[in-house]
């Protein structure tokens, strides 16, 4: 125990903030920005992609079908790897590790968070969709101002499950020595050299409280989202 | 971009492919049959009546499922073999370590998964099946048989097939600790060649090829279940 306190006194900047300010941001910081960066960024294309999973368009369903099916087939490090080799033959020059975990996790959150998407407006009763057009609303319109709004407030627990697994699989950047959470914590055990259980299990701690944390707060979402969704239908029943 | 997947099909190099593509496959059936059974036991342990066992086994679950499974890894390759009896420890190095203890963490963690699965599977079944089974005349153990395990694995079925899917993916991170499959034979295989393009291109294929067979698995579940559900 005495060690885990040295550790921790040691080397807890390492692992919360990594050289910062003096030099990159790393350890627990870089981790919450890689997956925050990765919900933010897959957001709108998973919209886009789930959207057109289930659009009356074939082309769309059959292009979006196969993004979706093709990056699930693989996994998360081989996509780093494919990112490592293709983003700078796209972009005409080398991008560091940080870019590189980036673009993987964006593809393959995108994949996951399509299907959240796709589920949540298959959830909604078809008489959304049918009301609204035949009020006169474009599809366009239909999608925008009737069936996202309450598809993607539904999704809001499933979505912060992704952010979840996003943080979980941004340890995978550490393959590609990207200083996160777990390289650091790999370096301060290739420095201590005779401490690897405190310090593993400083690592699991840490990201046991996060994500344990993160599911509680879920599950209260979960509840709030549930019930404010049921009033309006309990109080026309009532009515 | 000129392709040549000559550069990369000699003899040795495709042998270390093929060493990793078996290395991938024997890794995800040997967790996957350890991490069924492992989950049927945490299964039966956490609905039994007893409060200790229960919180055991959710322990257990959420261990599992709020860490990393990079980190779980880790946890088995650098820390534990600190913790086990040092006969354990020699036996284990002795006979390819790496392969052991990424063994133990995938198992593990998918039968956290699998757990979770299977228990929901039960309890999607409404009381009155086993009161029903017992009011016209079957025993507690052919109910359980006849009535509410078959509808509960056809239940649970579509997220056991999703979870292995996940166990098969996760065997790439293996190659964190050193273990030489499909993913590391194909860095290596890159790494002497410089031919990327081929080299990731076949070990994508070879993760395609038994990824769209699981999903396969999974579509065809779904439509059972939908078809004895009536739709």
């Amino acid at each position: 125990m005495q060690d885990i306190i040295d550790i921790l006194r040691n080397y807890g900047l390492l692992l919360t903030i990594g050289q910062f300010p003096e030099g990159p941001i790393g350890g627990l910081a870089l981790t919450l920005i890689l997956a925050l960066t990765g919900l933010v960024l897959s957001f709108p294309l998973s919209v886009l992609i789930g959207v057109g999973r289930i659009s009356p368009n074939p082309v769309a369903v059959k292009l979006s079908t196969a993004f979706v099916y093709i990056v699930r087939a693989l996994p998360l490090l081989m996509l780093i790897f494919w990112a490592y080799f293709i983003v700078p033959l796209i972009i005409g020059r080398t991008v560091s590790g940080l870019t590189t975990v980036i673009v993987a996790l964006v593809v393959y959150e995108t994949a996951y968070l399509a299907e959240v998407v796709r589920a949540a407006i298959l959830a909604l009763p078809k008489g959304q969709a049918e009301a609204s057009r035949s009020l006169g609303l474009s599809y366009f319109q239909t999608m925008k101002d009737i069936i996202l709004p309450q598809a993607l407030f539904n999704a809001i627990p499933s979505i912060l499950n992704q952010f979840i697994s996003l943080v979980k699989n941004t340890s995978v950047a550490y393959i590609i020595s990207v200083d996160e959470l777990t390289y650091a914590a790999y370096q301060v055990n290739a420095q201590l050299l005779t401490k690897p259980v405190q310090v593993y299990i400083i690592l699991a701690a840490i990201y046991f409280i996060i994500c344990f944390s993160l599911n509680r707060l879920v599950k209260l979402v979960e509840k709030r989202i549930h019930t404010s969704r049921q009033a309006p239908i309990a109080a026309e029943a009532a009515a | 971009m000129n392709l040549d997947f000559g550069a990369i099909l000699t003899p040795q190099y495709t042998q270390w492919m093929m060493w990793g593509a078996l290395t991938s496959l024997a890794l995800f059936a040997s967790a996957w049959i350890l991490a069924f059974l492992t989950a049927s036991v945490l299964v039966a342990v956490g609905t039994a009546p007893f409060r200790p066992a229960q919180i055991a086994v959710a322990a257990f679950v959420e261990y599992h499922r709020n860490i990393p499974m990079l980190v779980q890894i880790f946890v088995w390759y650098f820390a534990m073999p600190q913790l086990l009896p040092d006969a354990w420890t020699s036996w284990i190095n002795a006979h390819n370590s790496e392969f052991i203890f990424a063994l133990i963490a995938l198992f593990l963690n998918s039968a956290a998964y699998m757990s979770e699965d299977m228990r929901s599977g039960l309890r999607s079944l409404p009381r009155e099946q086993m009161e029903a089974g017992r009011a016209l005349g079957l025993s507690y153990l052919q109910t359980m048989k006849d009535v509410l395990l078959p509808q509960a694995v056809r239940a649970a079925l579509p997220p056991l097939i999703n979870q292995s899917l996940a166990l098969f993916k996760a065997t790439s991170l293996a190659m964190a600790i050193g273990v030489a499959e499909m993913t590391y034979a194909s860095r290596q295989v890159e790494n002497e060649t410089y031919r990327t393009f081929e080299t990731f291109a076949i070990a994508s294929a070879f993760y395609f090829t038994l990824s769209f067979a699981i999903m396969a698995l999974g579509a065809w579940a779904d439509r059972r279940n939908l078809k004895a559900a009536g739709r």
